[in-house]
Order: structure tokens, then C-alpha cells, then sequence
């Protein structure tokens, strides 16, 4: 293994690091320049929500049955106390304590 | 109700006190990032460059996945635009903050905007909070996390082995779940969010190893959800 970069993979990187700026900036400054009518507000308003399920849903559906009923822990110890560090000790530890059954 | 945003620094160590335990559920998540790297021949100095300046573990991970030699830079660009154009929406969402924001504070925002500052932001400005240092307190403590774990899993990476299935795989998901519980407002979200779901998992089925299901899933619920608000309120001016 070498320590010094190679050039094509610095040059991936910064491909990578300037799509990313774009994503993170460009919506935000795309939505500056213009003025968001209501119906755009309102669907913000929701895509919160939305966008974690849409992340979690399919994470869930790769992981099988020992992942959905960890999953239920996380979420009903995250309800129950409303503490991250609770919440997810409880739920790695579900899914821990499953896998080993 | 709401007060005046400010940008302070009791806001940005509110925000990083918060994110701390967070973070250590992610650790499993950037060791494997790490591992992985290590094991599609990057050295150390390239890892730890690529976790600095792209910062953003699914999209690193994913073209990690596929890495070459030489490197692919169209597909690796590809891969980090597609798996983080969610981020294009979570931008709009956190106007009320980054409107009064210029300079340093807007672009130290902005690039080190990643889910879990958004998700907990979004939390914190809802609760009528509204220090906008907050979101820049978990970006940067995050960023620090993100790359201590990408340099221990890159050490690791020739010792140790993490098959598909680990239970460490989970930390990932679970961080995610603790930031959604927050998120819920009421019955209201029961149907935007069963359909965001829905959609996410057939285009995930559909287009499997991209990250499309995220962006089209979360759209098509908040469509949904606004379709039912407005419903609603019809009913209700009918009504009376």
C-alpha cells in the first residue's frame, strides 16, 4: 500500500465532494431565487417525515425479521423516554441479542 | 410563539451535545465505510479525504461499492449526486434558519448539512427553538466523529471482519428511527408516511443499488399528505 495519492482517485473524490456541495447547496439555493408558491410549502412541510421513511422502509426490508423486531424496540424505547442514547442502546442490543439466538 | 433566529454559540454546543450519542450509534457505520475503503485499496490519506470533503456515508459507501482501478470518476460522481439528492430537499425545508444566514455561517451550514443535523433541526425549530448555531453544532461535531471512525475502520480494515448480517450493520437504521419518532405530528402523518414507505420500497425493488427510492418516496408521501390536508379543509368549508 502506498502513501501517496493517486491521481484518479484524488480526481473521484473531488467529483464526489462537488456533486455533494451541489446537492446540499443547489436545492436550497435554487429555492432562494424563487418564491415558493403554497403547494410547494406545504409538501416541505411534510417531507421530513417522509424522507426518513422512505430512507428506513427498505434499510428494514433488506434486514428480516430479527431487524424489524429490533427496529420495534428502538422505536418503542425512543417513544417511551425519548432519549437517543436509551433508544438506541436498547434497540443494537436487540438486534444483538436476536442475532445470537 | 416564535422567536427571532440568532446564530450563537450556546446554539452550536446545544446542538453538538445533542449529536454526541447519536454519533456513537453511527460508529458502526463508519468503521464500515473505513473497512471497506481500506479493503478497495485506498490508503489512509485518501480515506480520510474522501469522509472530509464528501461526508455523507451512504453516497460513500455506494461508490465505494463499485470502485475500480483506476478510479471510476464519472460513476463515483454519479453515485454521490444520486444518493444525496435528497439532501437538494432539506435545504428548502430549514429556510426559516439559513434565510438569516450569510457568509461562513450559511456555507459552514449548507456543507455540512448531512440527515441527522436536519432531522434534529427540524425537531429543534418545531419546539419554537430557534438558534440556527444548533445545526451547524451537529454538522461540525459529526464531521469530527465521521472521520475518527473512517480512520479506525480503515486500521481495522486488514484485522478485522464484519460479515453482511452483523448486528453493528443495525446502528445505522436505529439512528435513523430515533430521529423519525420525533418527527411524528399526529394521525395526520399516518398516511404520507405508509405511502412514502410503500413507494420507497417498490422503487427500491425496481432500481436496486441506487438511492431513487429515497428522493421519489419522500415526494410522493409529502404529495399524498398535502392531498389529504387539502381534502380536509374542503370538507370542512363544505361543511359549515
Amino acid at each position: 500500500m502506498s502513501w501517496l495519492p493517486d491521481p484518479w482517485t484524488l480526481a473521484a473524490i473531488a467529483a464526489m465532494a462537488v456533486a455533494t456541495l451541489a446537492c446540499r447547496a443547489g436545492g436550497y439555493l435554487v429555492f432562494r431565487s424563487i418564491t415558493p408558491s403554497p403547494l410547494v410549502r406545504d409538501v416541505l412541510a411534510f417531507i421530513p417525515g417522509t424522507l426518513f421513511m422512505a430512507y428506513v422502509a427498505p434499510a428494514l426490508a433488506n434486514g428480516g425479521p430479527a431487524h424489524w423486531a429490533a427496529a420495534a424496540v428502538t422505536a418503542a424505547a425512543m417513544i417511551g423516554t425519548r432519549s437517543i442514547p436509551l433508544a438506541l442502546g436498547a434497540g443494537i442490543g436487540a438486534a444483538w441479542g436476536l442475532s445470537l439466538l | 410563539m416564535t422567536s427571532p433566529v440568532t446564530f450563537t454559540r450556546a446554539g452550536m454546543l446545544r446542538g453538538a451535545s445533542i449529536a454526541l450519542p447519536l454519533s456513537v450509534g453511527l460508529i458502526p457505520f463508519g468503521l464500515v465505510v473505513g473497512v471497506v475503503a481500506q479493503a478497495k485499496g485506498l490508503n489512509l490519506f485518501e480515506t480520510v479525504l474522501m469522509s472530509a470533503t464528501v461526508f455523507a456515508g451512504a453516497s460513500q459507501l455506494v461508490a465505494l461499492e463499485s470502485w475500480s482501478d483506476p478510479a471510476p470518476v464519472l460513476g463515483a460522481a454519479t453515485a454521490a449526486f444520486v444518493v444525496n439528492l435528497r439532501m437538494a430537499l432539506m435545504g428548502p425545508v430549514l429556510a426559516p434558519w439559513l434565510d438569516r444566514l450569510r457568509g461562513w455561517r450559511l456555507w459552514g451550514s449548507l456543507g455540512l448539512l448531512v440527515d441527522h443535523g436536519f432531522a434534529l433541526s427540524i425537531t429543534e425549530m418545531r419546539s419554537g427553538r430557534n438558534d440556527a448555531g444548533f445545526l451547524m453544532g451537529v454538522g461540525v461535531l459529526l464531521w469530527v466523529m465521521w472521520l475518527l471512525q473512517t480512520i479506525a475502520g480503515h486500521v481495522l480494515g486488514a484485522v478485522a471482519r464484519f460479515p453482511p448480517g452483523h448486528p453493528l450493520y443495525f446502528g445505522a437504521t436505529a439512528a435513523f428511527i430515533t430521529l423519525l419518532v420525533p418527527m411524528w405530528r399526529g394521525r395526520s402523518d399516518l398516511l404520507p408516511w405508509t405511502v412514502a414507505a410503500a413507494v420507497a420500497l417498490a422503487v427500491n425493488r425496481a432500481l436496486p443499488g441506487t438511492a431513487w427510492h429515497v428522493v421519489v418516496g419522500a415526494v410522493a408521501g409529502a404529495l399524498v399528505g398535502v392531498a389529504q390536508k387539502r381534502w380536509k379543509a374542503a370538507g370542512e368549508g363544505a361543511a359549515r
